[in-house]
């Protein structure tokens, strides 16, 4: 019976030490440090995100795939700037960089922008490596113009297809959409090409998911994500705080679900009369502490990080 | 199945952007021709079962066509041929058992025991008190196949070798 862990004794200290480091990074910067239930009786509706059921309760319970609605709860609610440790879960993810449960680090910055919140990222990231690193940030329409020579605010459906079918061929790409297109070529082709710590911000509108709309640039989206050679490490916005706004997308993500025969989800209401009551500008970022884990130590696989696989 | 042939997945990535499609890129192995090919499919998309089965059979004899096993419960026999034994058919010794993988009830493949014992057939002259130098010469088994051994074996030897690298392990006493 093998009841060893799964991650070396090594990599159980580093995780200790990173925590502590992060703990410190927040509370010396005026960043209140909160818990929010993991176990709720709503969830994310994104059509991408699988949520995993909990039996036992008389309605419908789920292990919370991000902390993202409660945490924005408690932002309305006037805790100012806050961040988390915790837990999330997504149903059926597992592989080198999945597992269905992972760690998260979560924070919100009152008054803040996103490019403000990457710049933090920046520091807090250096604060916690062992070697010196460097960043660099890139739109997402401009890496895949410099990786692939590709307009993604021009390229047609076909055209699209036609880049899956030559760079990625075994697809059947007749079965794609534009934004399944977009997601297989950054994958497969572009994030093998990235080098070091890269920030891919302004995303197109389609996968917002709950990002602000750039006010001069109604064909983006205020929404970053941290790679680090090509390993998604981090996702951020500046949030969505129309209340209106959100309620529309949360329909057509149950809209979307319907279509693709995938369970529809309540919509969170408090998440929305929370908006309602007002939530002044802000932005937040997930990033995933296996996933740094990995990086800092130069790890090739998540169950080197995860402390118990089984 | 894929395009109507069975085929084996022998890898099989995990990739989805956070907010974003998952997909699954899978090596699959052609279980007829035993070509590698690379696909991708969206997680969760589904292809037909294919009707394959691995089953212990007695390898009984060559025909100078077919193979001829036979499943030792039922008694019920299946005759393999070359493109479906292929390497295998080096190591087949009769009685042996081997895994024969059938597909809608005809093999298509045959994997050889990890382990078997086989008698030289064919060798050059033992070289006695040569065994600290460890130096090996080839020499040819009771089935066909050649292997490498220790310079002191001699033709009726009993020798135990690994199918899958192909390597001698140790003299057999008899």
């Amino acid at each position: 019976m093998n009841w060893q862990p799964s991650a070396s004794l090594q990599v159980i200290r580093e995780r200790a030490r990173i925590y502590r480091q992060i703990r410190s990074f927040f509370n010396t910067r005026g960043c209140l440090e909160v818990e929010t239930p993991v176990l709720a009786s709503t969830t994310n509706t994104d059509v991408q995100v699988a949520t995993i059921e909990v039996p036992g309760f008389e309605i419908p319970f789920y292990l919370q795939t991000s902390p993202e609605f409660a945490m924005k709860r408690l932002l309305a609610a006037g805790c100012g700037s806050i961040f988390q440790i915790t837990h999330a879960f997504r149903q059926g993810e597992a592989g080198r960089l999945h597992h269905p449960e992972f760690s998260l680090l979560e924070w919100y910055r009152a008054g803040y922008d996103y490019h403000q919140l990457m710049d933090e990222m920046e520091l807090l990231i250096t604060t916690l490596s062992l070697h010196q690193c460097s960043f660099t940030r890139i739109t997402y329409k401009d890496l895949f113009r410099q990786v692939m020579d590709l307009g993604v605010d021009e390229v047609t459906l076909e055209q699209l297809r036609d880049h899956c079918k030559k760079s990625v061929p075994g697809t059947n790409v007749a079965q794609l959409d534009f934004d399944q297109c977009l997601d297989l070529l950054l994958g497969v082709v572009i994030a093998p090409t990235m080098q070091g710590y890269q920030f891919v911000y302004d995303y197109p509108l389609s996968q917002a998911a709950l990002a602000r709309v750039r006010e001069d640039d109604n064909n983006v989206a205020e929404r970053f994500e941290l790679f680090f050679d090509g390993i998604e490490l981090a996702n951020g916005f500046s949030e969505l705080t129309d209340a209106d706004e959100q309620r529309a997308r949360f329909e057509q993500d149950n809209a979307a679900r319907a279509q693709k025969g995938l369970p529809q989800y309540a919509i969170d209401e408090r998440l929305l009369a929370a908006l309602e009551s007002g939530l002044d500008d802000c932005a937040g970022v997930a990033l995933g502490l296996d996933r740094l884990l990995m990086v800092l130590l130069e790890l090739d696989s998540i169950d080197q990080v995860l402390t118990f696989t089984d | 199945m894929l395009d109507g042939d069975p085929c084996a997945i022998i890898e099989n990535e995990f990739v989805k952007p956070g907010k974003g499609q998952a997909f699954n890129r899978v090596k699959i192995r052609n279980l007829k021709t035993g070509r590698v090919l690379d696909k991708t499919f969206k997680s969760g998309d589904s292809v037909d079962a294919a009707d394959v089965i691995d089953t212990e059979m007695q390898y009984l004899y060559n025909d100078g066509e077919f193979w001829h096993f036979m499943d030792p419960q039922s008694y019920e026999q299946q005759a393999a041929d070359a493109n479906a034994v292929g390497d295998a058919r080096q190591w087949l010794k009769a009685q042996d058992n081997c895994e024969v993988t059938l597909y809608n009830g005809s093999p298509i493949g045959v994997t050889p025991p990890n382990f078997v014992e086989l008698e030289i057939s064919d060798t050059d002259p033992g070289l006695k008190g040569d065994t600290a130098q460890g130096g090996t010469k080839p020499a040819t088994l009771e089935t066909g196949a050649v292997v490498k051994v220790p310079l002191f074996l001699e033709i009726g030897e009993l020798v135990k070798v690994d199918t899958r690298s192909g390597e001698y392990m140790s003299r057999v006493k008899k």
